[in-house]
């Protein structure tokens, strides 16, 4: 693992970007622009992400971007990659969509699997801060079952997120990654492997979200570590045919570390407060989970 | 019971949909609409309001669920804005043509890019020909109001429409009033439980919507949604006369005139900024000034007819449009200045384009424009069109 003193200096986010504090999104951007470099366009559908580059007419992104439609990332991308391959310049040039969940579970999903399908060159990044940031945290199809959002205000979220890493894994593309912004330099790791992949190429990442997880903004890292310690975020990776835990999931699936209690991660965080008042729920939580580790384990040993 | 209710003008449209019980609503959030459908969300996680709320993945999948629970026969709802609004715009053909009665707020607010999240009447007035009523609600009781008479226009076997009210984004949208609100039962003789006739989706009587027609019958459908509106156009009076005869309010039919009966100058606007005109034209009579404000409430169907008698007396219109259909003019003055010419009358009409993007426009700012439209008056001629308050 790359030493914190040996990432390189340059900053493609500026001071001044307009992130809440204790965004896992913006520590998300800033690692993964370390490892692409400046030669590198950038597609931003509407998120989070849109608000944070600032305002007109300044910008704190210091490389090309387009702002494009919710819908669009995948699609916009692969204009992009087909005009360098156009001008024969794709093999010089990175080319990244940058989406949230919403943007990449719901609405975007169709442009995505598109690109994917058509093995367009470019990684597309989906920072999952699990519900709509931007718009005040609704639900998306990454909000985890039970939680709170301003569209399950009562009763909590009903279904569990879909496996959209996986779903993505299974598109056939040659690199796929799931991993979390509370780890800043496998994050700088994971781009800096995908960038020499020609294809397409998936990276989640979960990302900490202090105002939707209602969390103090000082213990971000923290909960963005729990969810991984707990088991609640897997981190995996599959290159070529080869399936792959990270990091502390590796750990955890070669049974080196206990997982922690889910209730660890669940408790402090406002948006489970409904949930974990049914145990019924908290076990209906864990089974979602539970499911994943086991798909994934059959993965990674076979 | 009747109650009064503090809300903002989103909430006033949830409240509607809460009083109207739509069997079905499908809505995705959007700035600035996300509230309305999040008190729903609340309503219906609650147990106040006993619809279907499906939280789709998309606007596009919104109007589809609609159009699907509507081909059943059944009351449908949602709500958007902008691009919202923007990627539904297949589906508004697909409602609008499909002859079903789908109501919708949509909250007016610009088109990007650059993002902006302010109120601009760009996103309803670029669906125009997308087979929709459009009212333009100019305080939140009217929101409410409004919804309320679009399930019965909408509903009605002759009109057999989708129909929109918009409101101006955060104006009217986040701006908190007191309005008054009803349960089902006692809005129930104004607005019967809507049964749809044979034209809806039952395996007793099946039927196909939307099969390919060839070019022998595309235009007589074409047509027919056309006949529709021009029976909208008569029964949005009788609607609202009922209404006001139930709940004892009106806001004024197709145009909701203000001081236009001697008025030499009158100031055309929709939404909050033909609201706002009224102080401007208090002020100016004060001063002994002959102005009036002409607030346009119906969009589509069009009121040429209101706006050719408005022209008998007047001597200038001053047109303010909070849009612009860039490489011509805006979208009201357009359909003003043809009605007029229609009936060939000659005043003067001063086009204007203002408050793009969520650029304030206060009555002071209206004030000028309508005493320009005395300049204009004097002269007996329009000047080019106006960009209001550009910074160059
Ligand atoms: C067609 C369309 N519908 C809705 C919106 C409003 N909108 C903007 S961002 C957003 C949510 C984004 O959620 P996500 O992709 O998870 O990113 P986050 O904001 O959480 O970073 C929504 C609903 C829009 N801009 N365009
Ligand atoms: S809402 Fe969450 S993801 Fe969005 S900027 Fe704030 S902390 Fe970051
Ligand atoms: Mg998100």
């Amino acid at each position: 693992m790359v030493a914190i003193k040996e990432l390189p200096r340059d900053e493609y986010i500026e001071l001044g970007h307009a992130a809440c504090a204790g965004c896992g999104a913006t520590i998300a951007i800033r690692h993964a622009l370390k490892a692409l470099g400046g030669n590198t366009i950038l597609t931003v559908p509407a998120c989070c992400m849109s608000v944070i580059q600032g305002l007109f007419p300044k910008n704190a992104l210091h490389l090309p971007v387009l702002n494009t439609a919710f819908e669009t990332a995948g699609a916009a991308a692969s204009g992009i990659a087909a005009g360098l391959k156009f001008m024969g310049k794709d093999k010089d040039i990175n080319v990244m969509a940058w989406a949230g969940d919403g943007g990449t579970y719901d609405i975007g999903i169709q442009a995505l699997s598109g690109a994917a399908e058509r093995k367009t060159n470019f990684i597309y990044t989906c920072y999952n801060n699990e519900s709509y940031g931007n718009t005040g945290q609704q639900r998306s199809g990454a909000t985890p079952y039970g939680a709170f959002s301003t569209t399950t205000p009562i009763i909590g979220k009903q279904e569990h997120r879909k496996p959209m890493a996986r779903i993505m894994a299974e598109h056939g593309i040659p690199y796929t990654a799931s991993i979390s912004a509370a780890y800043p330099r496998l994050v700088f790791e994971t781009y800096s492997k995908a960038k020499d992949i020609v294809g397409t190429r998936f990276i989640e990442i979960h990302a900490m979200c202090p105002t939707g997880w209602r969390c103090a903004t000082w213990d971000s890292v923290k909960f963005g570590k729990l969810a991984v310690e707990t088991g609640v975020w897997i981190m995996w990776e599959k290159e070529g045919e080869e399936w792959r835990f990270l990091g502390r999931s590796k750990q955890i699936a070669e049974g080196k570390v206990q997982r922690k209690p889910v209730m660890d991660y669940l408790k402090p965080q406002g948006r489970f407060r409904t949930l974990i008042k049914d145990s019924k729920k908290v076990k209906e939580f864990e089974r979602g989970i539970e499911r994943e580790w086991d798909i994934l384990k059959q993965k990674v040993s076979c | 019971m009747s109650k009064i209710v503090s809300v903002t003008g989103n909430h006033s449209a949830s409240w509607a949909a809460r009083t109207a019980i739509p069997a079905v609503i499908a809505a995705y959030p959007i700035t600035p609409q996300t509230t309305i459908v999040e008190k729903i969300a609340e309503f219906v996680e609650n147990g106040d309001l006993k619809s279907e709320y499906v939280r789709v993945e998309s606007e596009h999948s919104a109007m589809a669920a609609c159009i699907g629970a509507s081909a059943l026969g059944l009351r449908t709802f949602t709500a958007t804005s902008s691009h919202g609004l923007a990627l539904m715009h297949e589906m508004l053909h697909w409602a609008g043509r499909a002859r079903l009665p789908v109501v919708m707020p949509v909250v007016n607010r610009s088109l990007g890019p650059p993002w902006n999240i302010w109120v601009d009447h760009t996103d309803t007035m670029s669906q125009r020909d997308t087979g929709w009523i459009q009212f333009y609600a100019s305080n939140n009781q009217e929101v409410y109001d409004t919804v309320l008479m679009l399930f019965r226009l909408c509903e009605d076997p002759k009109v057999l429409l989708p129909g929109m009210v918009a409101l101006d984004a955060y104006i009217l949208s986040h701006t908190f009033t007191s309005i008054e609100v009803y349960d089902y039962e006692e809005i129930i003789d104004f607005l019967p439980t809507y049964e749809a006739g044979h034209w809806k989706l039952n395996p007793k009587d099946p039927m196909a919507i939307g099969n390919i027609a060839g070019p022998e019958y595309y235009y007589e459908l074409s047509y027919a949604v056309h006949e529709g509106f021009e029976a909208a156009r008569k029964m949005i009076p009788k609607v609202e006369a009922d209404f006001k005869k139930h709940f004892g309010r009106a806001h004024g039919g197709f145009i909701d005139t203000y001081q236009c009966d001697d008025a030499e100058v009158i100031f055309i606007a929709l939404g909050t900024m033909g609201e706002e005109a009224q102080l401007a034209v208090e002020e100016l009579r004060n001063e002994g000034i002959r102005a009036g404000s002409a607030r346009i409430r119906v969009f589509r169907p069009f009121p040429a007819e209101q706006i050719q008698t408005l022209a008998q007396k007047a001597k200038a219109f001053v047109v303010v449009d909070r849009s612009l259909s860039y490489g011509h003019l805006g979208g009201v003055v357009t359909e003003i200045r043809s009605a007029l010419y229609r009936s060939g009358q000659t005043i003067p009409v001063q086009g204007v384009i203002a408050g793009l993007g969520g650029r304030d426009v206060r009555h002071t700012d209206i004030k000028k424009l309508i005493q320009l439209g005395f300049d204009v008056a004097d002269k007996g001629e329009a000047m080019p069109d106006i960009f209001y308050g550009l910074k160059r």
